[in-house]
């Protein structure tokens, strides 16, 4: 099967067919006006014979839909460039090595989930020692001194723990990110750092389900992790970084 | 009920034994203190409410007021009561007129004990016929409403606006949910106050207010009217301001409560002290207002490992138990939270869950038991997040759970559209339906895999109890017995709330709630 990479279409079970499926709701009780309705704005969105497979009354004058259809739009796949982190991804024995053999000292990590922000889960799987999915935390690297300073972490109070641990690195979990609070939250973080005339001695990391690599740079921070991150990409992000600082 | 799991009954006793002696030794000190928040509930229940001129909840501005005197060691309700025979005014009058300068709290001139407190108590007698009609309207409307088969559907909602959430709310209920909790903003454990009036900003939820109480309760009557059934409400007694907030939820006929005994210590660095002091008060009322508590082990094992730390689970579940009967909640009003989250990646993973739900049921038989879905393995995959909570579901009807917290299909992208709590219900009803009875069928092997997880969780939490009993509770949280965190005993927020009573100090609630609410006849209503 040869694909053309410059025209690339959703895949349902043929090439190019673009199959596409979707779910929403609509402010109108279930019947025969809201199912075209809900054909109508898929048309409008643009989907080739929608097919409404699924209506279902959700009470109160609301309505569900799951709705099937084929997208004639397409993407040129090789014209895509998205910003990545350059560094090598390393085992916990390999970092530590490298910090004890490159580094001489120990690392410093503190970490939180700042504002209002109590979900912890992100900030854990990362930091504490049992890690996560068979990852250690970074609490288990020997050469890391780390601090999960916890949640709803007020920015200035993240600074100040961080000076006075003497962090090389900043970990701020977000995960609450309703009417974009979370943009806010990590946006004064590093406008605080520069502030204070910190923020070229630290790296500022963000993670959280809604965060990337490409959005954390553009807000100012050294590096982004999304879902899925393991604590020793993060580990090694850091201590890649610290090396190639020291070098320049 | 026929025990499934050929536990070791004297191993459960003892964990009860330990949990007790555990519970005993933090009620040889909770006595001796107050805190700012419980004075303040203490006020609310007297009929003060409202803010000042620059937004101060009244509550906050006279006990502020009183701290400052040097009279709060006293306790409120006496100088209330010494101001209300003084000024001829009634509690929220006075308060007012405090906040606006016209009355200096000093100033109130002493009189004869037994003056002050026969009119304390009556004033306490007043709130307690307040609480208690809320209540008995609650048991009638429940004697006239279809009853659910359990598990009960619980849903919550979390827009940041009480409008949109009774939107929701109603929504959900039209839906089938049994249960509604209205999510709360997401920072409000930590303030020293509770907001007053409808709230339209919150952040991952919507601030807990006696209005925003009101407004939601308000139409899941009208829902419950509609559909011949009582739509339970429920609402977050933790944090700063757990008197408080129970105060409110009792003279606004809420029906649950969040209300853990060690959760604010744990996930909120909440004070130790202040924690142990504020949560015997609150359950006090809410076991008087019939409000039937939720427990918070859930949250371990979204933070530590659900696998290892399933014995911790049940451990905190003794402790929350024996602090809750010193509080006169009864057995029917406790439930005892735990949740779905072992890795669904594990071999087995399943019949470990199956294990440990079985084990809270047959350890905790008359416990409306609070069983919470899968957060922490929830990803963007919305299929098997779906497939991932119909097993969920699927362990609750065969073990006999009576509280099911719906799993969100979108828990890992956003709160829960409408459309999420509708496919929630489904799933649920369609489970529990088809499933009904599969618990009476099924037995589990004799030293099989399910009995040898269960007895091995039962040891673990009975070797935990054990030396918890020996260090003390406070000892326990410093060394991380739970969730891997560690509190110190002097540290965390709200230790500055903590006051010693003076030789003098009275408040007549605590022994008028315990009376009355033992005084209540078996029927309970509590669930239904």
């Amino acid at each position: 099967m040869k694909i053309d990479l410059t025209r690339i279409k959703a895949y349902g079970d043929t090439l190019h067919d673009g199959a596409v499926q979707l779910s929403f709701t609509l402010p109108v009780p279930a019947g025969d006006e809201a199912r075209e309705a809900a054909r109508q704005l898929a048309l409008r969105m643009g989907l080739e014979a929608p097919a409404v497979t699924e209506m279902a009354d959700l009470g109160a004058g609301f309505s569900f839909f799951v709705i099937y259809g084929r997208c004639p739009h397409s993407v040129d796949y090789t014209a895509i460039k998205i910003p990545k982190q350059q560094h090598r991804v390393m085992t916990l024995k390999e970092v530590n090595a490298l910090i004890r053999e490159r580094l001489g000292r120990k690392v410093v990590v503190v970490a939180a989930c700042t504002g209002t922000d109590a979900h912890t889960v992100g900030i854990d799987a990362i930091m504490n020692m049992k890690g996560y999915a068979g990852e250690y935390g970074l609490e288990r690297y020997p050469e890391m001194a780390a601090y999960n300073l916890g949640s709803q972490m007020p920015n200035a109070e993240l600074l100040a723990k961080a000076a006075a641990y003497g962090a090389d690195a900043v970990l701020v979990s977000q995960v609450v990110t309703q009417k974009n609070i979370h943009l806010e939250n990590l946006t004064e973080l590093v406008e605080l750092a520069e502030a204070e005339g910190i923020r070229d001695r630290v790296l500022l990391i963000a993670g959280g389900p809604r965060i990337s690599h490409e959005l954390a740079v553009e807000l100012g921070f050294d590096a982004g992790f999304g879902p899925g991150t393991l604590p020793n990409q993060v580990a090694s992000f850091i201590v890649t970084e610290l090396l190639r600082r020291r070098r320049q | 009920m026929e025990s499934k799991l050929n536990l070791d009954r004297a191993k459960i006793d003892g964990c009860r034994r330990a949990a007790a002696a555990a519970a005993g030794r933090l009620h040889s000190w909770i006595n001796n203190y107050t805190t700012t928040t419980i004075e303040r509930a203490s006020a609310r229940l007297l009929g003060v409410d409202g803010v000042d001129a620059a937004g101060v909840p009244l509550p906050n501005v006279l006990v502020e007021k009183l701290k400052q005197a040097g009279l709060l060691d006293r306790g409120l309700v006496p100088w209330m009561a010494r101001a209300v025979l003084a000024t001829g005014k009634e509690a929220r009058e006075i308060a007012e007129a405090v906040a606006a300068g016209k009355v200096d709290v000093s100033a109130i001139p002493a009189c004869p004990e037994a003056r002050w407190r026969e009119l304390a108590d009556s004033m306490a007698d007043g709130a307690a016929e307040k609480i208690a009609a809320r209540r008995e309207e609650r048991q009638k409307m429940l004697g006239r409403a279809a009853r659910p088969q359990k598990p009960y559907l619980y849903v919550i909602v979390a827009t940041g606006n009480i409008y949109e959430d009774a939107v929701q709310a109603r929504a959900a209920a039209l839906q089938g949910a049994d249960i509604i909790a209205v999510i709360r903003h997401t920072g409000q454990s930590l303030l020293d106050y509770v907001p007053y009036g409808p709230t339209t900003e919150g952040f991952g939820g919507t601030y807990a207010t006696q209005e925003n109480f009101s407004i939601v309760r308000r139409v899941l009557d009208e829902a419950g009217r509609e559909t011949g059934r009582y739509i339970r409400l429920v609402n977050y007694c933790s944090g700063l301001c757990m008197p408080e907030i129970a105060a409110m939820g009792a003279l606004e006929r809420l029906d649950m409560m969040l209300n853990d005994a060690m959760y604010g210590i744990l996930f909120r660095d909440i004070n130790m002290r202040r924690t142990f002091i504020d949560q015997h008060f609150s359950r006090i009322i809410n076991a008087f207002a019939g409000i039937v508590i939720n427990t918070g082990e859930d949250n371990y094992l979204t933070t530590a490992d659900a696998f290892e730390q399933g014995h911790t689970v049940l451990a905190s579940q003794f402790i929350n138990e024996q602090l809750a009967l010193r509080s006169g909640l009864r057995e029917e009003q406790m439930g005892l939270g735990h949740a779905f989250e072992i890795n669904p990646a594990m071999e087995d993973g399943l019949l470990m869950e199956i294990a440990q739900a079985q084990l809270c049921r047959e350890i905790f038989p008359r416990a409306p038991l609070k069983f919470m879905p899968p957060t922490k393995h929830v990803t963007g995959d919305i299929f098997r997040a779906y497939l991932v909570n119909g097993m969920f579901n699927l362990v609750s009807v065969l073990t006999g759970q009576e509280i099911q917290l719906l799993g969100m299909l979108t828990e890992a992208i956003h709160t829960p559209y409408l459309s999420d709590r509708y496919l929630s219900i489904a799933n649920a009803r369609y489970i529990f339906n088809n499933a009904r009875h599969l618990g009476e069928e099924l037995l589990f092997r004799e030293q099989g895999r399910i009995q040898t997880r269960a007895a091995y969780l039962l040891d673990q939490a009975y070797s935990l109890l054990q030396e918890i009993e020996t260090i003390g509770l406070e000892a326990a949280l410093e060394q991380g017995f739970f969730a891997d965190i560690k509190r110190s005993r002097d540290g965390g927020k709200g230790l500055d709330g903590v006051v010693a009573r003076h030789a003098a100090y009275y408040n007549p609630f605590p022994a008028l709630f315990l009376d009355r609410a033992a005084a209540w006849g078996p029927e309970g209503g509590f669930l239904g």
